[in-house]
Protein backbone atom coordinates (compact mmCIF):
# COMPACT_ATOMS: atom_id res chain seq x y z
CA UNK A 1 0.00 0.00 0.00
CA UNK A 2 2.77 2.39 0.92
CA UNK A 3 4.44 1.80 -2.38
CA UNK A 4 1.34 2.98 -4.13
CA UNK A 5 0.97 5.99 -1.89
CA UNK A 6 4.47 7.21 -2.56
CA UNK A 7 4.24 6.47 -6.26
CA UNK A 8 1.03 8.42 -6.52
CA UNK A 9 2.68 11.19 -4.56
CA UNK A 10 5.40 11.50 -7.15
CA UNK A 11 2.69 11.66 -9.80
CA UNK A 12 1.20 14.66 -8.06
CA UNK A 13 4.55 16.40 -7.93
CA UNK A 14 5.21 15.64 -11.58
CA UNK A 15 2.82 18.25 -12.74
CA UNK A 16 -0.61 19.49 -13.41
CA UNK A 17 -0.49 19.18 -17.17
CA UNK A 18 -1.69 15.55 -17.02
CA UNK A 19 -5.11 14.96 -18.42
CA UNK A 20 -7.95 13.46 -16.40
CA UNK A 21 -7.87 10.15 -18.30
CA UNK A 22 -4.19 9.85 -17.55
CA UNK A 23 -4.86 10.20 -13.86
CA UNK A 24 -7.49 7.47 -13.99
CA UNK A 25 -5.41 5.09 -16.07
CA UNK A 26 -2.34 5.66 -13.92
CA UNK A 27 -4.31 4.99 -10.76
CA UNK A 28 -5.72 1.80 -12.26
CA UNK A 29 -2.27 0.75 -13.39
CA UNK A 30 -0.81 1.32 -9.94
CA UNK A 31 -3.60 -0.60 -8.31
CA UNK A 32 -3.21 -3.50 -10.70
CA UNK A 33 0.55 -3.57 -10.30
CA UNK A 34 0.10 -3.65 -6.57
CA UNK A 35 -2.46 -6.45 -6.74
CA UNK A 36 -0.26 -8.51 -9.07
CA UNK A 37 2.89 -10.39 -8.09
CA UNK A 38 6.34 -8.70 -8.05
CA UNK A 39 9.98 -9.69 -7.85
CA UNK A 40 10.74 -7.26 -5.05
CA UNK A 41 8.83 -6.04 -2.07
CA UNK A 42 8.42 -2.38 -2.90
CA UNK A 43 8.09 -0.19 0.17
CA UNK A 44 8.38 3.40 -1.04
CA UNK A 45 9.62 5.66 -3.82
CA UNK A 46 11.36 8.85 -2.84
CA UNK A 47 11.76 11.60 -5.37
CA UNK A 48 15.16 13.16 -5.08
CA UNK A 49 15.24 16.02 -7.56
CA UNK A 50 14.66 14.39 -10.94
CA UNK A 51 15.86 11.02 -9.67
CA UNK A 52 13.40 8.48 -8.31
CA UNK A 53 14.77 6.41 -5.49
CA UNK A 54 13.08 3.08 -4.84
CA UNK A 55 13.15 1.66 -1.36
CA UNK A 56 12.34 -1.99 -1.50
CA UNK A 57 13.05 -5.26 0.20
CA UNK A 58 15.16 -7.29 -2.22
CA UNK A 59 13.94 -10.80 -2.93
CA UNK A 60 15.81 -13.74 -4.44
CA UNK A 61 15.38 -14.23 -8.18
CA UNK A 62 15.53 -17.78 -9.54
CA UNK A 63 15.30 -17.64 -13.31
CA UNK A 64 15.61 -20.41 -15.88
CA UNK A 65 16.36 -19.28 -19.39
CA UNK A 66 14.29 -21.23 -21.93
CA UNK A 67 16.77 -20.94 -24.80
CA UNK A 68 20.15 -21.19 -23.10
CA UNK A 69 18.95 -23.42 -20.24
CA UNK A 70 20.91 -21.27 -17.85
CA UNK A 71 19.75 -21.03 -14.25
CA UNK A 72 20.38 -17.61 -12.69
CA UNK A 73 20.05 -17.06 -8.96
CA UNK A 74 20.59 -13.58 -7.53
CA UNK A 75 18.99 -10.95 -5.31
CA UNK A 76 16.69 -8.48 -7.02
CA UNK A 77 18.80 -5.64 -5.60
CA UNK A 78 21.46 -6.59 -8.21
CA UNK A 79 19.10 -5.24 -10.89
CA UNK A 80 18.60 -1.88 -9.26
CA UNK A 81 21.66 0.08 -10.21
CA UNK A 82 22.34 -1.37 -13.61
CA UNK A 83 20.22 -0.26 -16.52
CA UNK A 84 21.98 -2.73 -18.79
CA UNK A 85 20.85 -5.60 -16.55
CA UNK A 86 22.40 -8.52 -14.78
CA UNK A 87 22.89 -11.95 -16.37
CA UNK A 88 20.61 -10.84 -19.18
CA UNK A 89 17.75 -9.68 -16.94
CA UNK A 90 16.60 -6.26 -15.78
CA UNK A 91 13.95 -4.89 -13.46
CA UNK A 92 10.84 -3.23 -14.85
CA UNK A 93 10.41 -0.58 -12.17
CA UNK A 94 6.89 0.05 -13.32
CA UNK A 95 5.66 -3.44 -12.50
CA UNK A 96 8.51 -4.48 -10.18
CA UNK A 97 8.96 -7.60 -12.30
CA UNK A 98 12.08 -9.09 -13.81
CA UNK A 99 12.12 -8.89 -17.61
CA UNK A 100 14.49 -10.00 -20.31
CA UNK A 101 17.14 -7.28 -20.73
CA UNK A 102 16.97 -7.54 -24.50
CA UNK A 103 13.31 -8.07 -25.37
CA UNK A 104 11.79 -6.45 -22.28
CA UNK A 105 9.27 -9.29 -21.94
CA UNK A 106 8.83 -12.25 -19.61
CA UNK A 107 8.37 -14.91 -22.30
CA UNK A 108 11.99 -16.00 -22.67
CA UNK A 109 12.45 -17.51 -19.20
CA UNK A 110 10.70 -19.37 -16.38
CA UNK A 111 10.46 -17.33 -13.19
CA UNK A 112 10.76 -19.47 -10.06
CA UNK A 113 11.75 -16.48 -7.94
CA UNK A 114 10.77 -15.90 -4.36
CA UNK A 115 8.35 -13.16 -5.37
CA UNK A 116 6.50 -10.98 -2.89
CA UNK A 117 3.60 -13.46 -2.87
CA UNK A 118 5.96 -16.36 -2.21
CA UNK A 119 7.64 -14.26 0.48
CA UNK A 120 4.22 -13.65 2.05
CA UNK A 121 3.37 -17.34 1.91
CA UNK A 122 6.69 -18.33 3.45
CA UNK A 123 6.20 -15.78 6.21
CA UNK A 124 2.72 -17.16 6.86
CA UNK A 125 4.05 -20.70 6.73
CA UNK A 126 6.73 -19.84 9.28
CA UNK A 127 4.30 -18.08 11.64
CA UNK A 128 1.74 -20.89 11.46
CA UNK A 129 4.31 -23.65 11.84
CA UNK A 130 5.76 -22.03 14.95
CA UNK A 131 2.30 -21.40 16.40
CA UNK A 132 1.06 -24.93 15.71
CA UNK A 133 4.12 -26.61 17.16
CA UNK A 134 3.98 -24.37 20.24
CA UNK A 135 0.31 -25.28 20.66
CA UNK A 136 1.09 -28.94 20.12
CA UNK A 137 3.72 -28.86 22.86
CA UNK A 138 1.25 -27.27 25.29
CA UNK A 139 -1.33 -29.92 24.41
CA UNK A 140 1.19 -32.64 25.11
CA UNK A 141 2.21 -30.94 28.37
CA UNK A 142 -1.28 -30.15 29.70
CA UNK A 143 -2.90 -33.45 28.89
CA UNK A 144 -6.56 -33.31 29.82
CA UNK A 145 -6.27 -29.81 31.27
CA UNK A 146 -7.78 -26.48 30.26
CA UNK A 147 -5.91 -24.69 27.44
CA UNK A 148 -3.41 -21.98 28.37
CA UNK A 149 -2.05 -18.90 26.63
CA UNK A 150 -1.91 -19.04 22.84
CA UNK A 151 -3.46 -22.47 23.02
CA UNK A 152 -6.70 -21.02 24.34
CA UNK A 153 -6.80 -18.52 21.49
CA UNK A 154 -6.55 -21.20 18.82
CA UNK A 155 -8.58 -23.92 20.46
CA UNK A 156 -11.99 -22.28 19.89
CA UNK A 157 -11.14 -21.88 16.18
CA UNK A 158 -10.01 -25.50 15.88
CA UNK A 159 -12.99 -26.64 17.91
CA UNK A 160 -15.29 -24.62 15.65
CA UNK A 161 -13.77 -26.25 12.57
CA UNK A 162 -14.24 -29.68 14.12
CA UNK A 163 -17.78 -29.15 15.39
CA UNK A 164 -19.27 -26.87 12.74
CA UNK A 165 -17.36 -27.73 9.57
CA UNK A 166 -15.98 -31.28 9.78
CA UNK A 167 -18.46 -33.23 11.90
CA UNK A 168 -21.78 -32.12 10.31
CA UNK A 169 -20.53 -32.60 6.74
CA UNK A 170 -18.18 -35.56 6.96
CA UNK A 171 -19.95 -37.69 9.55
CA UNK A 172 -17.99 -40.55 11.04
CA UNK A 173 -15.01 -40.12 8.72
CA UNK A 174 -14.34 -36.52 9.76
CA UNK A 175 -11.03 -37.24 11.48
CA UNK A 176 -9.41 -38.34 8.24
CA UNK A 177 -9.96 -34.91 6.66
CA UNK A 178 -9.36 -32.73 9.70
CA UNK A 179 -5.65 -32.01 9.03
CA UNK A 180 -6.43 -30.79 5.51
CA UNK A 181 -9.40 -28.67 6.56
CA UNK A 182 -7.53 -27.03 9.43
CA UNK A 183 -4.40 -26.52 7.30
CA UNK A 184 -6.31 -24.96 4.42
CA UNK A 185 -8.30 -22.71 6.75
CA UNK A 186 -5.27 -21.34 8.56
CA UNK A 187 -3.15 -21.10 5.42
CA UNK A 188 -5.77 -18.97 3.68
CA UNK A 189 -6.42 -16.99 6.84
CA UNK A 190 -2.79 -16.11 7.54
CA UNK A 191 -2.27 -15.03 3.93
CA UNK A 192 -5.45 -12.96 4.03
CA UNK A 193 -4.40 -11.31 7.27
CA UNK A 194 -0.81 -10.67 6.19
CA UNK A 195 -2.26 -9.08 3.07
CA UNK A 196 -4.01 -6.53 5.28
CA UNK A 197 -0.82 -5.44 7.02
CA UNK A 198 0.59 -2.29 5.44
CA UNK A 199 4.35 -1.55 5.16
CA UNK A 200 5.31 -5.19 4.60
CA UNK A 201 3.55 -4.55 1.32
CA UNK A 202 -0.07 -5.48 1.89
CA UNK A 203 0.69 -8.44 -0.29
CA UNK A 204 -2.21 -9.96 -2.19
CA UNK A 205 -1.03 -13.58 -2.10
CA UNK A 206 -4.31 -15.27 -1.23
CA UNK A 207 -6.02 -13.14 -3.86
CA UNK A 208 -3.70 -14.42 -6.57
CA UNK A 209 -5.25 -16.86 -9.02
CA UNK A 210 -2.19 -19.16 -8.81
CA UNK A 211 -2.59 -19.46 -5.05
CA UNK A 212 -6.31 -20.18 -5.17
CA UNK A 213 -5.74 -22.55 -8.12
CA UNK A 214 -3.38 -24.73 -6.08
CA UNK A 215 -5.69 -24.89 -3.08
CA UNK A 216 -8.68 -25.61 -5.31
CA UNK A 217 -6.68 -28.38 -7.02
CA UNK A 218 -5.94 -29.94 -3.63
CA UNK A 219 -9.64 -29.84 -2.79
CA UNK A 220 -10.51 -31.29 -6.21
CA UNK A 221 -8.10 -34.17 -5.72
CA UNK A 222 -9.31 -34.86 -2.19
CA UNK A 223 -12.97 -34.80 -3.27
CA UNK A 224 -12.52 -37.10 -6.25
CA UNK A 225 -9.90 -39.48 -4.86
CA UNK A 226 -12.17 -40.13 -1.88
CA UNK A 227 -15.37 -40.35 -3.93
CA UNK A 228 -17.12 -43.68 -3.40
CA UNK A 229 -19.09 -45.89 -5.77
CA UNK A 230 -22.27 -43.92 -5.23
CA UNK A 231 -20.57 -40.62 -6.00
CA UNK A 232 -19.31 -41.83 -9.37
CA UNK A 233 -22.59 -43.58 -10.08
CA UNK A 234 -24.41 -40.30 -9.57
CA UNK A 235 -22.06 -38.63 -12.01
CA UNK A 236 -22.02 -41.18 -14.81
CA UNK A 237 -25.42 -42.83 -14.43
CA UNK A 238 -27.75 -40.95 -12.16
CA UNK A 239 -30.09 -43.58 -10.71
CA UNK A 240 -33.78 -43.22 -11.47
CA UNK A 241 -33.23 -41.12 -14.58
CA UNK A 242 -34.23 -42.30 -18.10
CA UNK A 243 -31.29 -43.35 -20.31
CA UNK A 244 -31.74 -40.58 -22.88
CA UNK A 245 -31.62 -37.89 -20.19
CA UNK A 246 -28.19 -39.18 -19.17
CA UNK A 247 -26.83 -37.93 -22.50
CA UNK A 248 -27.43 -34.42 -21.21
CA UNK A 249 -27.00 -35.05 -17.51
CA UNK A 250 -23.66 -36.87 -17.52
CA UNK A 251 -21.73 -34.05 -19.24
CA UNK A 252 -23.30 -31.57 -16.81
CA UNK A 253 -22.30 -33.71 -13.85
CA UNK A 254 -18.78 -34.14 -15.24
CA UNK A 255 -18.56 -30.39 -15.67
CA UNK A 256 -19.67 -30.07 -12.06
CA UNK A 257 -16.62 -32.06 -10.95
CA UNK A 258 -14.43 -29.26 -12.32
CA UNK A 259 -16.81 -26.40 -11.58
CA UNK A 260 -17.07 -26.97 -7.85
CA UNK A 261 -13.34 -26.42 -7.20
CA UNK A 262 -13.25 -23.75 -9.91
CA UNK A 263 -15.85 -21.81 -7.99
CA UNK A 264 -13.76 -22.19 -4.84
CA UNK A 265 -10.79 -20.81 -6.76
CA UNK A 266 -12.65 -17.84 -8.22
CA UNK A 267 -14.51 -16.93 -5.04
CA UNK A 268 -11.35 -16.60 -2.97
CA UNK A 269 -9.53 -14.79 -5.79
CA UNK A 270 -12.40 -12.38 -6.37
CA UNK A 271 -13.06 -11.56 -2.74
CA UNK A 272 -9.49 -10.96 -1.69
CA UNK A 273 -8.38 -9.16 -4.84
CA UNK A 274 -11.60 -7.14 -4.77
CA UNK A 275 -10.89 -6.13 -1.21
CA UNK A 276 -7.38 -5.01 -2.06
CA UNK A 277 -8.62 -3.05 -5.05
CA UNK A 278 -11.33 -1.38 -2.93
CA UNK A 279 -8.83 -0.31 -0.27
CA UNK A 280 -6.40 1.01 -2.91
CA UNK A 281 -9.12 2.82 -4.82
CA UNK A 282 -10.22 4.61 -1.69
CA UNK A 283 -6.64 5.56 -0.86
CA UNK A 284 -6.36 6.88 -4.42
CA UNK A 285 -9.21 9.27 -3.74
CA UNK A 286 -6.77 11.41 -1.77
CA UNK A 287 -4.36 11.68 -4.71
CA UNK A 288 -6.99 11.96 -7.40
CA UNK A 289 -8.71 14.81 -5.60
CA UNK A 290 -5.36 16.39 -4.81
CA UNK A 291 -4.42 16.28 -8.44
CA UNK A 292 -7.79 17.46 -9.75
CA UNK A 293 -7.79 20.43 -7.42
CA UNK A 294 -4.02 20.82 -7.97
CA UNK A 295 -3.78 21.88 -4.36
CA UNK A 296 -3.00 20.35 -1.05
CA UNK A 297 -6.58 21.39 -0.16
CA UNK A 298 -7.97 18.93 -2.67
CA UNK A 299 -5.87 16.20 -1.12
CA UNK A 300 -7.11 17.19 2.33
CA UNK A 301 -10.71 16.97 1.19
CA UNK A 302 -9.97 13.63 -0.43
CA UNK A 303 -8.40 12.43 2.81
CA UNK A 304 -11.38 13.60 4.82
CA UNK A 305 -13.65 11.54 2.62
CA UNK A 306 -11.34 8.60 2.14
CA UNK A 307 -10.13 7.93 5.68
CA UNK A 308 -13.52 7.07 7.29
CA UNK A 309 -14.45 4.90 4.31
CA UNK A 310 -11.03 3.31 4.39
CA UNK A 311 -11.40 2.48 8.06
CA UNK A 312 -14.73 0.83 7.37
CA UNK A 313 -13.47 -1.11 4.34
CA UNK A 314 -10.39 -2.27 6.22
CA UNK A 315 -12.53 -3.52 9.10
CA UNK A 316 -14.69 -5.30 6.59
CA UNK A 317 -11.62 -6.83 4.95
CA UNK A 318 -10.62 -8.19 8.33
CA UNK A 319 -14.00 -9.89 8.53
CA UNK A 320 -13.74 -11.07 4.93
CA UNK A 321 -10.32 -12.58 5.70
CA UNK A 322 -11.96 -14.90 8.23
CA UNK A 323 -15.13 -15.39 6.22
CA UNK A 324 -13.43 -16.45 3.00
CA UNK A 325 -11.10 -18.86 4.80
CA UNK A 326 -14.19 -20.32 6.49
CA UNK A 327 -16.21 -20.49 3.26
CA UNK A 328 -13.41 -22.25 1.39
CA UNK A 329 -13.02 -24.78 4.19
CA UNK A 330 -16.76 -25.29 4.64
CA UNK A 331 -17.42 -25.83 0.93
CA UNK A 332 -14.50 -28.23 0.66
CA UNK A 333 -15.94 -30.17 3.60
CA UNK A 334 -19.41 -30.17 2.01
CA UNK A 335 -18.06 -31.40 -1.35
CA UNK A 336 -15.97 -34.13 0.29
CA UNK A 337 -18.97 -35.03 2.43
CA UNK A 338 -21.14 -35.43 -0.67
CA UNK A 339 -18.50 -37.63 -2.31
CA UNK A 340 -18.05 -39.97 0.66
CA UNK A 341 -21.68 -40.08 1.75
CA UNK A 342 -23.17 -43.54 2.04
CA UNK A 343 -26.30 -43.29 -0.09
CA UNK A 344 -27.79 -46.55 1.11
CA UNK A 345 -28.89 -45.06 4.37
CA UNK A 346 -30.08 -41.87 2.74
CA UNK A 347 -32.27 -43.73 0.27
CA UNK A 348 -33.80 -45.99 2.89
CA UNK A 349 -35.03 -42.92 4.71
CA UNK A 350 -37.05 -41.55 1.78
CA UNK B 1 -4.29 0.65 -23.63
CA UNK B 2 -6.73 2.83 -21.75
CA UNK B 3 -6.53 1.01 -18.45
CA UNK B 4 -2.75 0.75 -18.50
CA UNK B 5 -2.75 -2.97 -17.79
CA UNK B 6 -3.87 -6.27 -19.24
CA UNK B 7 -6.97 -7.46 -17.33
CA UNK B 8 -6.34 -11.10 -18.30
CA UNK B 9 -2.99 -11.03 -16.50
CA UNK B 10 -4.89 -11.12 -13.23
CA UNK B 11 -6.64 -14.33 -14.25
CA UNK B 12 -3.59 -16.09 -15.67
CA UNK B 13 -1.88 -18.45 -13.25
CA UNK B 14 1.88 -17.98 -13.03
CA UNK B 15 3.97 -21.14 -13.25
CA UNK B 16 6.51 -20.04 -10.65
CA UNK B 17 3.85 -19.00 -8.17
CA UNK B 18 1.89 -22.22 -8.73
CA UNK B 19 5.08 -24.16 -8.07
CA UNK B 20 5.88 -22.27 -4.86
CA UNK B 21 2.31 -22.34 -3.56
CA UNK B 22 2.17 -26.10 -4.14
CA UNK B 23 5.51 -26.60 -2.42
CA UNK B 24 4.74 -24.37 0.55
CA UNK B 25 1.19 -25.59 1.04
CA UNK B 26 2.01 -29.29 0.68
CA UNK B 27 4.94 -28.92 3.07
CA UNK B 28 2.67 -27.13 5.51
CA UNK B 29 -0.03 -29.78 5.14
CA UNK B 30 2.38 -32.68 5.61
CA UNK B 31 4.47 -31.13 8.36
CA UNK B 32 1.86 -29.32 10.43
CA UNK B 33 -1.05 -31.60 9.54
CA UNK B 34 0.77 -34.75 10.53
CA UNK B 35 2.97 -33.60 13.39
CA UNK B 36 0.92 -30.81 14.97
CA UNK B 37 -2.75 -30.91 13.99
CA UNK B 38 -3.19 -34.64 14.43
CA UNK B 39 -1.80 -34.63 17.98
CA UNK B 40 -3.80 -31.47 18.75
CA UNK B 41 -7.12 -32.83 17.51
CA UNK B 42 -6.38 -36.13 19.24
CA UNK B 43 -5.65 -34.27 22.49
CA UNK B 44 -8.89 -32.30 22.13
CA UNK B 45 -10.83 -35.48 21.51
CA UNK B 46 -9.15 -37.30 24.39
CA UNK B 47 -9.86 -34.38 26.68
CA UNK B 48 -13.49 -34.38 25.58
CA UNK B 49 -13.66 -38.04 26.53
CA UNK B 50 -11.92 -37.38 29.84
CA UNK B 51 -14.34 -34.58 30.62
CA UNK B 52 -17.43 -36.56 29.68
CA UNK B 53 -16.10 -39.56 31.63
CA UNK B 54 -15.43 -37.38 34.64
CA UNK B 55 -18.89 -35.85 34.39
CA UNK B 56 -20.60 -39.22 34.19
CA UNK B 57 -18.44 -40.49 37.07
CA UNK B 58 -19.47 -37.47 39.12
CA UNK B 59 -23.10 -38.12 38.23
CA UNK B 60 -22.71 -41.76 39.30
CA UNK B 61 -21.03 -40.72 42.53
CA UNK B 62 -23.86 -38.29 43.19
CA UNK B 63 -26.42 -41.00 42.62
CA UNK B 64 -24.48 -43.37 44.87
CA UNK B 65 -24.38 -40.75 47.60
CA UNK B 66 -28.11 -40.21 47.21
CA UNK B 67 -28.66 -43.96 47.35
CA UNK B 68 -26.49 -44.16 50.45
CA UNK B 69 -28.32 -41.25 52.00
CA UNK B 70 -31.69 -42.86 51.41
CA UNK B 71 -30.28 -46.14 52.73
CA UNK B 72 -29.02 -44.35 55.79
CA UNK B 73 -32.37 -42.71 56.31
CA UNK B 74 -34.20 -46.00 56.07
CA UNK B 75 -31.64 -47.65 58.35
CA UNK B 76 -32.07 -44.87 60.87
CA UNK B 77 -35.83 -45.21 60.67
CA UNK B 78 -35.57 -48.95 61.17
CA UNK B 79 -33.26 -48.48 64.11
CA UNK B 80 -35.65 -45.99 65.67
CA UNK B 81 -38.55 -48.35 65.19
CA UNK B 82 -36.48 -51.17 66.62
CA UNK B 83 -35.50 -49.17 69.69
CA UNK B 84 -39.09 -48.04 70.21
CA UNK B 85 -40.20 -51.64 69.93
CA UNK B 86 -37.56 -52.76 72.39
CA UNK B 87 -38.49 -50.02 74.84
CA UNK B 88 -42.13 -50.90 74.51
CA UNK B 89 -41.40 -54.56 75.09
CA UNK B 90 -39.23 -53.73 78.07
CA UNK B 91 -41.96 -51.62 79.54
CA UNK B 92 -44.48 -54.37 79.02
CA UNK B 93 -42.11 -56.86 80.59
CA UNK B 94 -41.51 -54.54 83.53
CA UNK B 95 -45.22 -54.03 83.99
CA UNK B 96 -45.93 -57.72 83.82
CA UNK B 97 -43.10 -58.48 86.26
CA UNK B 98 -44.35 -55.81 88.64
CA UNK B 99 -47.94 -56.99 88.48
CA UNK B 100 -46.85 -60.58 88.78
CA UNK B 101 -44.75 -59.74 91.81
CA UNK B 102 -47.60 -57.74 93.20
CA UNK B 103 -50.04 -60.57 92.68
CA UNK B 104 -47.71 -63.20 94.05
CA UNK B 105 -46.98 -61.03 97.07
CA UNK B 106 -50.68 -60.56 97.60
CA UNK B 107 -51.28 -64.31 97.31
CA UNK B 108 -48.45 -65.03 99.66
CA UNK B 109 -49.73 -62.52 102.14
CA UNK B 110 -53.21 -63.95 101.83
CA UNK B 111 -51.82 -67.43 102.35
CA UNK B 112 -49.86 -66.35 105.40
CA UNK B 113 -52.85 -64.54 106.77
CA UNK B 114 -55.04 -67.57 106.11
CA UNK B 115 -52.60 -69.97 107.73
CA UNK B 116 -52.21 -67.55 110.64
CA UNK B 117 -55.97 -67.45 111.05
CA UNK B 118 -56.15 -71.24 111.03
CA UNK B 119 -53.37 -71.35 113.61
CA UNK B 120 -55.06 -68.70 115.66
CA UNK B 121 -58.34 -70.55 115.44
CA UNK B 122 -56.68 -73.78 116.41
CA UNK B 123 -54.90 -72.09 119.31
CA UNK B 124 -58.09 -70.38 120.29
CA UNK B 125 -60.00 -73.66 120.25
CA UNK B 126 -57.25 -75.38 122.19
CA UNK B 127 -57.15 -72.51 124.65
CA UNK B 128 -60.91 -72.55 125.02
CA UNK B 129 -60.89 -76.30 125.49
CA UNK B 130 -58.21 -75.86 128.13
CA UNK B 131 -60.18 -73.10 129.77
CA UNK B 132 -63.31 -75.22 129.71
CA UNK B 133 -61.50 -78.11 131.30
CA UNK B 134 -60.02 -75.85 133.93
CA UNK B 135 -63.38 -74.25 134.50
CA UNK B 136 -65.13 -77.58 134.93
CA UNK B 137 -62.41 -78.76 137.27
CA UNK B 138 -62.60 -75.56 139.24
CA UNK B 139 -66.33 -75.70 139.32
CA UNK B 140 -66.20 -79.21 140.66
CA UNK B 141 -63.78 -78.23 143.30
CA UNK B 142 -65.81 -75.19 144.14
CA UNK B 143 -68.94 -77.20 144.28
CA UNK B 144 -67.27 -79.84 146.48
CA UNK B 145 -66.13 -77.16 148.76
CA UNK B 146 -69.54 -75.56 148.77
CA UNK B 147 -71.42 -78.69 149.30
CA UNK B 148 -68.79 -80.02 151.63
CA UNK B 149 -68.94 -83.26 150.24
CA UNK B 150 -67.14 -84.76 147.55
CA UNK B 151 -69.26 -85.08 144.75
CA UNK B 152 -68.87 -88.26 143.01
CA UNK B 153 -66.99 -87.84 140.11
CA UNK B 154 -69.54 -90.03 138.60
CA UNK B 155 -70.48 -89.78 135.17
CA UNK B 156 -73.74 -88.26 136.02
CA UNK B 157 -72.19 -85.29 137.77
CA UNK B 158 -69.49 -84.85 135.39
CA UNK B 159 -71.82 -84.60 132.42
CA UNK B 160 -74.07 -82.27 134.33
CA UNK B 161 -71.28 -79.89 135.01
CA UNK B 162 -70.06 -80.12 131.51
CA UNK B 163 -73.51 -79.23 130.32
CA UNK B 164 -73.44 -76.25 132.61
CA UNK B 165 -70.13 -75.19 131.36
CA UNK B 166 -71.34 -75.58 127.83
CA UNK B 167 -74.14 -73.25 128.58
CA UNK B 168 -71.73 -70.59 129.71
CA UNK B 169 -71.05 -68.79 126.57
CA UNK B 170 -67.57 -67.60 126.69
CA UNK B 171 -68.07 -65.44 123.91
Amino acid sequence: MMSFVSKANTEIVKGNEDKKEDVASEVVEHIMNHVADANENHIATIKDGEQEKHISLPLPCILYNKTTGKLSVFLSSKLHHSEEGYEGYKMDHHTSRVVDAVTGTRDTFYDFSITKNVFNMLLGFLILTVIFFVIKVSYVKNVGKAPKGIQSFFEPIIQFLIDEVAKPNLGTQYEKFLPYLICVFFFILINNLLGLVPFIGGINSSGNISFTLVLAMCSLLLINLNGNKHYWQHIFAMPGVPKWVLIILTPIELLGVILKPAVLMLRLFGNITGGHIAVLAIVSLIFIMGKMGTTIGGATAGGAIAIPILLFVNAMELFVAFLQAYVFTLLTAIFIGAAIEDHHHAEEKH
Amino acid sequence: MLLGFDPMSLLTPDLGLVFWTTLVFLTFWLLVGKFAIKPITKAIKDREHTISDALSAAENAKQEVQQMQSNNASLLKEAREESAKILKEAKELKDSIVTEAHNSAKDEAAKIVASAKIEIDAQKKAALAEVKNEVSKLSLEIAQKVIGKELDSSKEHQSYINSLVEKINVN
